[in-house]
């Protein structure tokens, strides 16, 4: 499932040292490094696309993302990216933390439970919602916390992680005006950049 | 083949400038045995060093002579469009001080006596090893290595060059390596060492003068050091309980482990040298960048300029996944350029010599990142 980066690059200042948590083939920090000329390191599971990535010249560490960052150090980063991957985390709400422990600010994008489609799908047909962005069958699909705009910012609030922005927009990175006025309802892709007091 | 360098063919290279070693002593003059692939090119930016692990030699790739079966020890990885690819590298690899496959070790004649060094040998520590490599570096006219790349004492020696000579590296491959050794892994070696030191050819290392070598000792040695080389499945798959082979001679071995273990450590104690065994177990106990943890691991790292590419096997035990993720937490700490993979592999710490596809992929595409980076292009 990928997401066009929409406007990740904006948010990310020049020369800034960015930590991408699961970062696929890198096409997000390969961008970055062109555009911001960021000091970037990736982490993913799968060694195909770490192979990707170094073909690239980009630095990738292996790691589970559900084992947490202990093994960084506060405020080790400007900005820590996770693009399309807090659904599948174990425990989104402790990495959440951990992203904000290690990085001064955290992007972070999934896929809007509560979209008109998924409503649809689940509310009048009774079925859990297969399509693009959630294309996995119930039974076998990595996407084991499924959220919602709402949801996503009640956890902040309860973890006291300030949003900073908010946006949303369709697989392919476009923003629509009805996803902007009501993100929860016709937003596809949830986008968050968010800070925390220390 | 295509995929092979075909014939290569090691060389010595003596240096008059006397060496002054870490741990005391001084070495008025030395050899080592070298051989290259490749071509240096014309700026000389596409040099690749190689370190050899603990029973390794100059002999990396490629076959010495026609009929040779056995090819060098790295050739899965070293040759025309492999991961260290001799198309757009030149390729360094040499034996190290204190061997026993042509450099100056244990059995060169004492300039001082006319006799073999023996066990009078000086004791040599990677950082030793590091200082004639950069001789080496010298002698052939490279300032700076595009990459330096090891397996396990390889991959120790490649560390000690990114900390030593930052500016002489521009990529560190550290391959089932560990940032020190552990209490066990200092035992399997002592235990490796008094095998050697108990036999009674051994003579307190003085066994040239009797004109014996102590074989049985130097084969146990090995059948230890071979163990902890395997995977406990790795051993089940080659082995599990069957019979010894019978085209084999079992000497009364029951199962075929066992007479695969006398196999390996009698061919080993004919091929290596008592003393420098015991010079390179040592070697490799005292190998320790953070001088016994008065300096972190993330700190002495923090002065290396290299990207650095770490590579672990799940089912090594001799130098745990663990042990490479210690080296690569220190060098996030150090805020240095790394990447890193844990690859899948039944095979234990051997696995960085057995091909594989994964490995090869994953090593491939940084080493050809690298030759981008120093505009190392194809010369075929």
């Amino acid at each position: 499932m990928s997401v066009d980066t929409g406007r990740i690059p904006e948010w990310i200042p020049q020369g800034a040292r960015v930590l991408d948590l699961g970062c696929g083939e890198g096409h997000l920090l390969a961008e970055l490094q062109t555009t911001r000329a960021i000091q970037g390191l990736g982490l993913e599971l799968d060694p195909e696309k770490i192979a990707t990535c170094l073909r690239r010249g980009l630095n990738v560490v292996q790691q589970d993302l559900n084992q947490g960052l202990s093994n960084f150090k506060a405020n080790q980063f400007d900005t820590i990216i996770m693009t399309q991957t807090l659904q599948a985390i174990r425990r989104p709400d402790t990495l959440l933390d951990d992203m904000l422990r290690v990085g001064r600010e955290a992007i972070v994008t999934f896929p809007n439970f509560a979209h008109v489609k998924n409503r649809i799908q689940l509310g009048i047909f009774g079925h859990m919602p297969v399509n693009p962005q959630l294309p996995n069958p119930w039974y076998d699909t990595p996407n084991i916390h499924l959220s919602t705009f709402d949801d996503f910012e009640a956890l902040c609030d309860q973890l006291k992680i300030q949003i900073l922005n908010r946006d949303t927009s369709n697989l392919s990175g476009q923003r629509s005006w009805l996803g902007t006025v009501w993100p929860n309802l016709f937003g596809e892709v949830a986008v968050y950049r968010l800070t925390k007091e220390h | 083949m295509t995929d092979s360098l075909g014939v290569v063919t090691p060389f010595s290279i003596a240096f008059e400038k006397p060496l002054t070693l870490e741990r005391g002593g001084t070495l008025p003059r030395y050899e080592l045995m070298v051989e290259t692939y490749g071509t240096l090119n014309a700026d000389k930016s596409n040099a690749v060093l190689v370190c050899h692990a603990l029973s390794g030699d100059h002999h990396a790739a490629g076959f010495h002579t026609d009929q040779d079966d056995k090819p060098g020890w790295w050739d899965h990885y070293i040759g025309p469009n492999k991961p260290i690819d001799t198309n757009r590298f030149f390729v360094v690899s040499l034996n190290n001080l204190g061997g026993c496959s042509g450099s100056t070790g244990p059995l060169t004649d004492n300039p001082e006596t006319g006799a073999p060094y023996g066990p009078d040998f000086p004791e040599v520590t990677v950082s030793d090893w590091v200082e004639s490599q950069a001789r080496l570096a010298d002698h052939l006219g490279i300032d700076r290595f595009a990459a330096i790349v090891g397996g396990s004492l390889g991959g120790m020696q490649a560390m000690q060059w990114a900390i030593t000579y930052p500016e002489r590296i521009g990529a560190c491959v550290m391959i089932a390596a560990a940032p020190r050794l552990t209490a066990q892994n200092i035992a399997f070696n002592e235990v490796a060492r008094q095998a050697i030191m108990r036999d009674p050819n051994f003579f307190d290392g003085h066994y040239a003068a009797h004109d014996v070598i102590p074989a049985s000792g130097v084969g146990l040695a090995r059948m230890v050091g071979h163990i902890t080389y395997l995977s406990d499945i790795a051993m089940g798959e080659k082995f599990g309980r069957q019979t010894p082979r019978s085209d084999r001679d079992a000497e009364g071995a029951n199962f075929a482990v066992e007479q695969y273990l006398r196999y390996q450590g009698q061919q080993f104690s004919h091929r290596f040298d008592a003393n420098s065994y015991i010079l390179m177990t040592r070697a490799l106990d005292y190998f320790d960048p953070t001088d016994n943890e008065r300096i972190p691991l993330a700190e002495v790292l923090r002065q290396t300029q290299c990207r650095f590419l770490v590579l672990s096997f799940t089912t090594d035990w001799r130098f745990s996944p663990a042990r490479s993720e210690e080296i690569v937490n220190a060098l996030i700490h150090a805020e240095r350029p790394v990447s890193y993979t844990r690859l899948e592999s039944t095979h234990g710490h051997d696995a960085f010599l057995i091909a594989d596809p994964t490995y090869e992929s994953i090593f491939k595409a940084f080493m050809d990142r690298v030759s981008d980076d120093v505009g190392a292009t194809d010369e075929r």
